[in-house]
């Protein structure tokens, strides 16, 4: 190993200030009032307006309605974000079961069908998904926010990748022992990719969390509005000589970052183990 | 405990051309351990998993104790088996490993507990029982592998190469534990290997396979003794036997100029001449033979040479002395001849043949 030298650490140093300087500001500049952002910008430095800010964020009712308030937002955006990440672990985990270790006809032709998905990106096929939801009348719910997107051609192959890792030999030993296809999925294969799910949970649950276009189109109810829709809805009252929430926004901002930082924090470790690990 | 009955048993991979397994007809007794051995791809893994319910049987049949089993689940054939890399489950400890196919068929909890403890003790796995496998070392993990099998207590043990993956010391001495544990419960076993010494101190008989046939079935001795080709000749035994074209003229063998023994047989012409190494030794007149090198085992020495233009190697011991140029001599009743094109043993009686020792 080389021995680490100045420039190096000046490198890093550079790149992670490049990373997390925004979000200090974003963080430091909620702490100031709106007036003070309106008049002298970004801030790097802390005021003491920190906590009525998020309080207010946090519990003022708000919206046309006046029944949203941030905890509210919270919430829905939570219900998508998990609902997201366990539905796709879910459906991609079963849907890769039956391709790998059930020899039926057409499974790579389904496989390829699935993974060719990956190509196309929600937005392709808002329309039609809309349009179904809709005559379902799932429009303003939950389940219409969050079943139309589970279906997972990332989640699906790599959970493929993963069980065609694991020896065949397993398989065989389970087989044996008694196991049938229900009882090897429960009692080895589920406890085998732990990290696997993981490591989807994490991309899942911060894509979920992220989503804006879908959750826009399909709830008109407040009472639905994620995180990221109650950012854009502060900025938009710039009617008048009002001065726009900043320091609201930046407040809704940071705690609409909190859950995903928190959510790879914990799984960090497995999900590095469950991107790189091929056996076990 | 049962025997195991197999007849005209096939296999052909859908796809392939030609069967990889074919005529295997093999009647195993009741706790008797048999050896199927042979180069790589001749069958033998694929006969035991067709044993096992792994593989699909093309024709044949297959009898477990008095049940037909070709289409019975592999969990309930009443067997268990041994896997070459363990296959054992990665999250589950060593205790929860061995349990586990015992939980699966309802055994009560009581009786499990009593079983694992038992295997436990007989494959001195005690202090590792709460580990996960992958704090044990290869040895360990094997034994438990075994263990895993034993509290099964199955009519048969089926064995696929379980101890290619350990090194060769460690590989010695968990030969001698299977062997020992298998006399001790009396369990109908078999066992796949490709090392012929492997299968040679196992076995009470061995089935030797070529080309997914049975090329012979007998004890280790008799195989050694007298291999019924040249195939087996060379598989069976290290340093693989010497195979020399020879030829019969006018009811004397020949190595090229040299005679080497007065046959009554009335079969003329090229024949395979087959000498274990430890069957010659040096003379004062016999086979010329030229020194290539010398490969030092301890014990013996393996001398390697030619013979008339052909290959030889003798064993001998250390303290006899060598040189470039020397005389062989063979033990008498040492030969053993076979057809050069079908390679299958000549059967001759031993009376029939007298050594000659020709001078060179």
């Amino acid at each position: 190993m080389n021995r680490t030298n100045l420039i190096d650490h000046a490198v890093l140093i550079l790149a992670t200030l490049f990373m997390v300087l925004p979000v200090l500001v974003a963080i430091m500049t909620s702490t100031h009032t709106a007036v003070d952002i309106h008049s002298n910008g970004l801030f790097l430095t802390p005021a003491g307006h920190g906590a009525e800010t998020y309080a207010a964020v946090l519990t003022r009712q708000g919206g046309f309605t006046g029944q949203v308030t941030g905890t509210r937002m919270m919430i829905n955006s939570l219900i998508l974000g998990v609902g997201f990440a366990v539905g796709k672990i879910v459906l991609s985990m079963l849907a890769a079961y039956a391709l790998v270790y059930f020899r039926f006809r057409l499974a790579t032709v389904m496989f390829w069908i699935i993974f060719t998905t990956l190509l196309l990106p929600l937005e392709v096929r808002i329309m039609p998904s809309y349009q179904v939801m809709s005559e379902l009348g799932l429009l303003n719910s939950y389940t219409g926010l969050i079943v139309p997107l589970l279906a997972s051609a990332t989640g699906t192959f790599y959970f493929r990748q993963f069980f065609k890792s694991v020896p065949d030999e397993l398989l065989e030993a389970a087989r044996i022992d008694g196991a049938g296809p229900f009882k090897f999925l429960i009692d080895v294969l589920i406890p085998l990719s732990k990290t696997m799910m993981a490591a989807i949970f994490i991309i899942m649950f911060v894509y979920g969390w992220n989503q804006y276009l879908w959750p826009m189109l399909m709830t008109t109810d407040e009472r639905f509005f994620t995180l990221m829709r109650g950012i854009k809805q502060i900025l938009q009252v710039w009617v008048g000589s009002q001065i726009p929430d900043y320091n609201e926004a930046f407040a809704l901002a940071v705690l609409a970052l909190a859950p995903p930082v928190l959510v790879v924090v914990v799984f960090q470790r497995w999900f590095i183990k469950g991107l790189t690990e091929s056996d076990k | 405990m049962a025997s195991i009955q197999i007849t005209n048993l096939s296999k052909t991979y859908p796809g392939a051309s030609g069967p990889s397994v074919a005529d295997i007809n093999l009647s195993i007794r009741d706790g008797e351990f048999i050896v199927l051995v042979g180069p790589s791809g001749c069958g033998k893994s694929t006969l035991l998993r067709m044993v096992a319910g792994l593989e699909d049987i093309t024709g044949g049949e297959i009898h477990i104790g008095d049940r037909l089993v070709n289409r019975v689940d592999p969990a309930d054939r009443d067997i268990a088996m041994v896997f070459q890399n363990y296959a054992l489950y990665p999250h589950m400890t060593v205790r929860e490993n061995m349990a586990y196919g015992l939980k699966n068929r309802k055994t009560p909890a009581a009786e499990i507990e009593a079983r694992v403890a038992e295997a436990a003790r007989m494959l001195e796995l005690r202090p590792y029982l709460d580990r996960k496998p992958r704090a044990l070392s290869g040895g360990q993990r094997q034994r438990v592998a075994m263990g895993r099998a034993v509290v099964r207590q199955p009519a048969a043990f089926l064995f696929d190469e379980p101890l290619s993956n350990l090194d060769a010391k460690l590989r010695v001495s968990m030969r001698g534990e299977i062997r020992r544990l298998q006399k001790r419960l009396g369990t109908t076993s078999l066992y796949v290997t490709h090392d012929q010494l492997e299968a040679m101190t196992l076995a009470d008989r061995l089935v030797v396979l070529n080309g997914g046939r049975i090329e012979q079935i007998g004890a280790p001795l008799d195989i050694y003794h007298r291999p019924a080709s040249t195939f087996v000749a060379s598989f069976i035994g290290a340093p693989a036997m010497n195979l020399l074209d020879a030829e019969i003229a006018g009811g004397t063998l020949r190595l090229g100029t040299v005679e080497i023994a007065r046959i009554a047989t009335a079969a003329q012409g090229p024949v395979s001449l087959g000498i274990r190494a430890e069957d010659l030794s040096i003379a004062t007149q016999g086979l010329p033979f030229r020194l290539d090198f010398i490969e030092e085992l301890g014990a013996q020495r393996l001398v390697h040479g030619h013979v008339e233009g052909q290959p030889l190697t003798l064993s001998l011991s250390p303290d006899i002395a060598i040189s470039d140029q020397m005389h062989l001599a063979i033990r008498p009743g040492a030969l053993h001849l076979f057809d050069t094109n079908t390679g299958k043993r000549l059967s001759l009686p031993e009376s029939e043949r007298q050594q000659i020792h020709a001078p060179a």
